[in-house]
């Protein structure tokens, strides 16, 4: 692995949610005691099911929103407080992409204005030079000229990620959190704009957490792969490891259940009862006990942490039944 | 999973032919021709403005006064374009019913879900009174929904998406339908519950013998739920096969590039071979084939008419002027 370029050690965030207009305020934990490191380009996916968390990861990673408990620190520094001078500065160096290009982007303005606009915010390079870069990048994403005039509803749906892509590596950052970049685009359209991100990942050695609840989209462009379930990562390794032999119940269920086109002989889909629970009213022990095909006594009074369970792959597991010395064994079956 | 002989076995029951839907003067849907057979599950698969959704919803007259319908939607005789409200009344709930994406938009959110389900009960069954009660709770039962008889008494915003999905799939359920039809049924639900809606959708389809048209983006979902399946391309229906058929070799560059677009969940990551360009705007479609301007295999002959939908092997329907090598479509099988 190369240098590490961001850390979070132990993030919490608990959000106060009131039910009803006179109800009594509840905890809400949406991330709970979540550790993980991300190298010089390389990219951690986060998949997970919706409340899992994994956008309030994205926002906290960013400073977009501060941790209740533990540290986001970026190249060895603490993130400063969101507003302040000191974090804009920063902020050029770590870019967001979401799902809605169209909300993303001015209405009013002809996408190469907006795509030329950090680079006057940030004063950076010479002025005279800056139409020229943002024309440079919108034809890396792949705009023609002519496109590049229009104003964003001129534009489909898969050209406008593209310009809020060209946008965000105007400054040349080093980290970039996509938060279901492709989740809104149609199939041929997304292979595309997946193709794309792979390419200026590497072009431009950037450094990517990948926050999406598609499986395939994530394994295609992660390094790594963290799976959420009510604000825990309950299980994280590489990329292709993990989906290929996933260890943990949830993570099995998840990769199980994933439609696919073609079925391998002998494939077990597996198929959970009921809900993930009210993330305001998190089962005691392990939370995904009561979901579980194989809980035990111990994992309705335990919660299990996350444990290196092989040291060569780097594989996290936080399961009772994967004990390290289990591994082996269950990979096996 | 069907094989090629018995495609052709089962009843046909709603056939239909040269549907073709303008908007003023704008024409999406460009002569669809189809049909389903009793008990068959049958997928409909495209990105959006394909016409998937637009073709059932002019078969079942639920398009706004201004769409222009010709051509014919017939349920077994009975024709269904241009029929009488009535007509149609008793059709639509009755005997084909429909599901759409977003269950909670879809029902009422000021009225009890028992309510909302007594309603189709009395309409398309004739019921009343504690027959209803006593059905609706059937039907919550049926669907999985736990302790149905209190949960009846509850709005829509106290059920889960998931949930309200299989509220919705209980109403559809009430009118004792022949046919259902599910517009992108679990598309905004989490992988697990989609797993769960899927499998119960599986279930009652076999327990009931009932007809599922399934019109989805996600070519796994389809796969998976669907006997046959329609490819569908800026308003026509580009190939049509048996599902295991077509997701094994799928012969139209447009159904090729489709399966191909998508990541593989294993074996060796590659760049995905994606479809050049953007679907075509139905005010401006490409001469010829609409599928032109994007296809790699593109030649002269396509550029003339839009090619017709013809048979080049028993269960198949093509409709591409060229035979794409089937050299290299092994590889991308994975997944």
């Amino acid at each position: 692995m190369s240098a590490t370029l961001l850390t979070a050690a132990d993030l919490s965030r608990t959000y106060g949610s009131r039910r009803g207009l006179f109800g009594a305020i509840t905890k809400v934990r949406a991330v709970n005691r979540v550790s993980f490191s991300i190298g010089a380009g390389e990219t951690l996916g986060i998949v997970g099911e919706s409340g899992s968390g994994k956008s309030t990861m994205g926002r906290m990673a960013l400073g977009l929103e501060p941790p209740d408990e533990g540290e986001v620190r970026f190249i060895g520094q603490p993130i400063p407080p969101s507003g302040t001078p000191a974090w804009r500065t920063q902020r050029a160096r770590m870019q967001m992409i979401y799902q809605d290009p169209l909300g993303a982007l001015d209405r009013r303005l002809p996408v190469i204005t907006q795509v030329q606009e950090p680079l006057d915010i940030h004063q950076l390079g010479d002025s005279a030079n800056r139409p020229q870069r943002a024309q440079e990048m919108l034809a890396r994403v792949g705009l023609s000229v002519e496109q590049m005039g229009r104003y964003p509803h001129e534009l489909s749906g898969g050209q406008r990620q593209r310009v809020v892509l060209a946008r965000a590596l105007m400054t040349r950052p080093d980290f970039l959190v996509c938060d279901e970049p492709v989740s809104a685009l149609d199939v041929s359209i997304q292979a595309q704009v997946v193709n794309l991100l792979v390419e200026l990942q590497s072009e431009f050695s950037l450094a990517m957490l990948f926050i999406s609840h598609d499986l395939r989209v994530v394994r295609q462009v992660s390094t790594r792969v963290a799976v959420m379930y009510l604000g825990d990562f309950v299980e994280e390794g590489d990329a292709d490891d993990l989906f290929a032999e996933p260890l943990h119940p949830y993570t099995r269920a998840l990769v199980s259940a994933a439609p696919v086109t073609q079925r391998m002989p002998g494939h077990q889909r597996i198929v959970l009862k009921g809900e993930p629970p009210n993330p305001a009213n998190r089962p005691g022990g392990c939370s995904f006990h009561p979901r579980c095909p194989l809980a035990l006594a111990r994992c309705k009074v335990e919660a299990p942490t996350l444990v290196p369970v092989d040291q060569g792959s780097g594989r996290r597991v936080a399961c009772h039944l994967v004990e390290p010395s289990m591994s082996t064994s269950n990979r096996a079956a | 999973m069907f094989d090629a002989a018995s495609v052709m076995v089962p009843s046909t029951q709603f056939t239909l032919s040269g549907l073709t839907v303008s908007f003023d003067g704008v024409t999406v849907l460009h002569g669809v021709d189809l049909s389903i057979g009793r008990g068959e599950a049958l997928g409909l698969v495209g990105e959006s403005g394909s016409g998937k959704s637009v073709t059932w919803l002019a078969a079942l007259g639920l398009l706004p006064a201004k769409a222009r319908v010709s051509g014919s939607a017939r349920l077994d005789g009975t024709e269904l374009v241009g029929a009488s409200p009535e007509t149609l009344d008793k059709v639509r709930g009755g005997r084909v019913a429909m599901i759409f994406q977003d269950p909670t938009s879809a029902l009422n959110p000021v009225l009890k879900v028992g309510t909302q389900i007594g309603e189709a009960l009395s309409l398309h069954r004739g019921l009343s009174g504690a027959a209803i009660r006593a059905e609706a709770k059937r039907l919550f039962d049926l669907v999985g929904i736990p302790d149905a008889e209190r949960r009846l008494s509850a709005y829509p915003h106290e059920f889960s998406g998931g949930q309200n999905q299989r509220v919705m799939i209980a109403m559809a359920l009430a009118g004792k339908p022949d046919i259902l039809v599910a517009d992108e049924p679990t598309t905004a639900l989490d992988i697990t519950i989609q797993a769960q809606i899927l499998d119960l959708i599986n279930s009652v389809r076999r327990e009931m013998g009932m007809a599922l048209v399934l019109i989805s983006h996600d070519l796994g979902v389809i796969a998976e739920t669907c006997d046959r399946v329609a490819v569908m391309y800026a308003g026509r229906i580009v190939e049509e096969a048996p599902a295991a058929r077509l997701f094994a070799e799928p012969r139209h560059p447009y159904a090729r590039g489709l399966l191909h677009s998508l990541p593989p969940l294993g074996g060796v990551r590659r760049k995905l071979v994606s479809i050049p360009g953007v679907v075509p705007d139905p005010r401006a479609l490409p001469k010829g084939c609409a599928f032109a301007p994007r296809c790699t295999h593109v030649s002269d002959a396509c550029l003339g008419a839009s090619p017709t939908l013809r048979s080049p092997e028993a269960g198949r329907r093509l409709a591409c002027v060229l035979e794409p090598e089937n050299t290299d479509q092994r590889q991308f099988e994975a997944a």
